[in-house]
């Protein structure tokens, strides 16, 4: 305490410009969250609208072998906005073991469309280029017949697969997921 | 964390005179509501403002799902309303907001029409002013079609025509707010770039010079 009774400032606690500081700030700041929280929220919207994963038949066990992918166009319904459509989708589909794979024609490196081995009507047939079957035109990527990636090549993991369900002898397709090797 | 950000800018740009300027800013006795609550009407103004900044903040936040387009922009419309999250929200800020700018800046006109604050020196920071009330008249106006539901097409097909009634160059001036013979696609993006673009420019350019010269001038005396 000073002989004239005015306490230093140290030891004052809150001054009284300190205190209308903030509760100047913090009404300001509360009028700045009520107008801001509902634009932030309006603008979040698209996380929470999934996709959805429908399943679309797309032909019998015994329309697909074990020796090449072939090769399946489908189409999806797909809700863009206030659109409502149908957008097709793509998919190399084979046999391994008994099991239906199902996989993307995205290449895992940057999304290009990767090319199967087939002659110029279409048909599957044996590789050019040994194992490797399936071709990235954007940066030589390549995978074998199941969709193993060369690992010296860009794409560093194997062709997303679709998830596949088989009901009598019906092959549906779901939704595109990476695989876990 | 936030003091020293503060210092390590201010040390290199010295910004504290600038903000200092704008901020320390000595309000009158006559106009500070804690002396007489009646001040209060020096509020209009700046409440005006506040109105504007929340009408440009959610606007640009309707344009992330809107569309101007005779086909999708009802629909766009629709969908902000019934789908998004919190989208009547947003709308309904925007909507409600649009009046209210236009009944806050009537009743700032009043306060400074009654006490006189238009007379001499501040007769130009009237004139702006009346330029930026014709500005918010125009967003009203085109912000209106936006929706394209039938309030809003016959709203404009009537505003258009009022356009077109002045002597002489009326018919001209229809023709360019509708962007041809037809109320239709080219009227809605006509309007849509008015009121997103040009309108906001103005707008913002008229507001500083508004502001700038309240500052310059200082605020008028007491009755």
């Amino acid at each position: 305490m000073r002989e004239d009774g005015v306490r230093p400032t140290k030891d004052r606690g809150l001054t009284r410009r300190q205190f209308l500081t903030y509760a100047l700030g913090g009404t300001g700041a509360f009028m700045a969250a009520s107008i801001l929280a509902p634009l932030v929220t309006f603008s979040l919207d698209p996380l929470r609208r999934t996709s959805g994963s429908r399943f679309v038949e797309i032909g019998h066990v015994n329309d697909f072998n074990e020796d090449f992918p072939k090769l399946v166009n489908f189409k999806v319904n797909r809700t863009d906005g206030w659109n409502q459509g149908e957008a097709t989708m793509t998919a190399w589909v084979i046999r391994k073991g008994g099991d239906i794979l199902a996989m993307s024609p995205r290449c895992t490196h940057l999304g290009c469309q990767v090319a199967g081995s087939v002659d110029a009507a279409g048909n599957p047939v044996p590789s050019a280029d040994g194992e490797w079957w399936f071709h990235c035109p954007c940066h030589g990527g390549r995978f074998t017949k199941y969709g193993i990636n060369d690992p010296t090549r860009p794409p560093q993991r194997p062709l997303d697969v679709y998830e596949v369900k088989v009901e009598n002898g019906k092959v549906l397709l779901g939704s595109i997921h990476q695989r876990t090797v | 964390m936030f003091a020293k950000m503060y210092d390590w800018i201010d040390e290199r740009l010295n910004i504290t005179p600038i903000w200092r300027d704008i901020a320390d800013y000595e309000v009158p006795a006559h106009v500070n509501p804690a002396n007489k609550m009646s001040a209060f009407v020096y509020c209009f103004g700046g409440l005006t403002f506040l109105i504007i900044v929340t009408q440009i903040l959610s606007g640009m936040f309707l344009a992330l799902y809107y569309v101007p387009d005779i086909v999708n922009a009802y629909k766009s419309v629709d969908y902000i309303t019934n789908e998004v999250l919190l989208g009547n929200i947003v709308r309904g800020m925007h909507f409600w907001g649009a009046s209210l700018v236009i009944i806050m800046m009537f009743l700032h006109m009043l306060r400074v029409f009654f006490t006189g604050s238009y007379k001499a020196p501040r007769e130009l920071n009237w004139v702006v002013g009346v330029l930026i009330f014709l500005v918010v008249m125009a967003f009203g106006f085109t912000g209106y079609l936006l929706p394209w539901d039938q309030k809003a097409y016959w709203a404009t097909a009537v505003g258009t025509n009022i356009a077109g009634s002045v002597p002489i160059i009326g018919p001209y001036i229809r023709t360019l707010l509708v962007g041809g013979d037809t109320l239709g696609a080219l009227t809605l993006t006509r309007f849509f770039a008015i009121h997103v673009f040009f309108l906001p420019a103005f707008l913002l350019v008229l507001l500083a010079a508004h502001f700038y010269m309240i500052r310059k001038q200082g605020i008028s005396g007491p009755l």
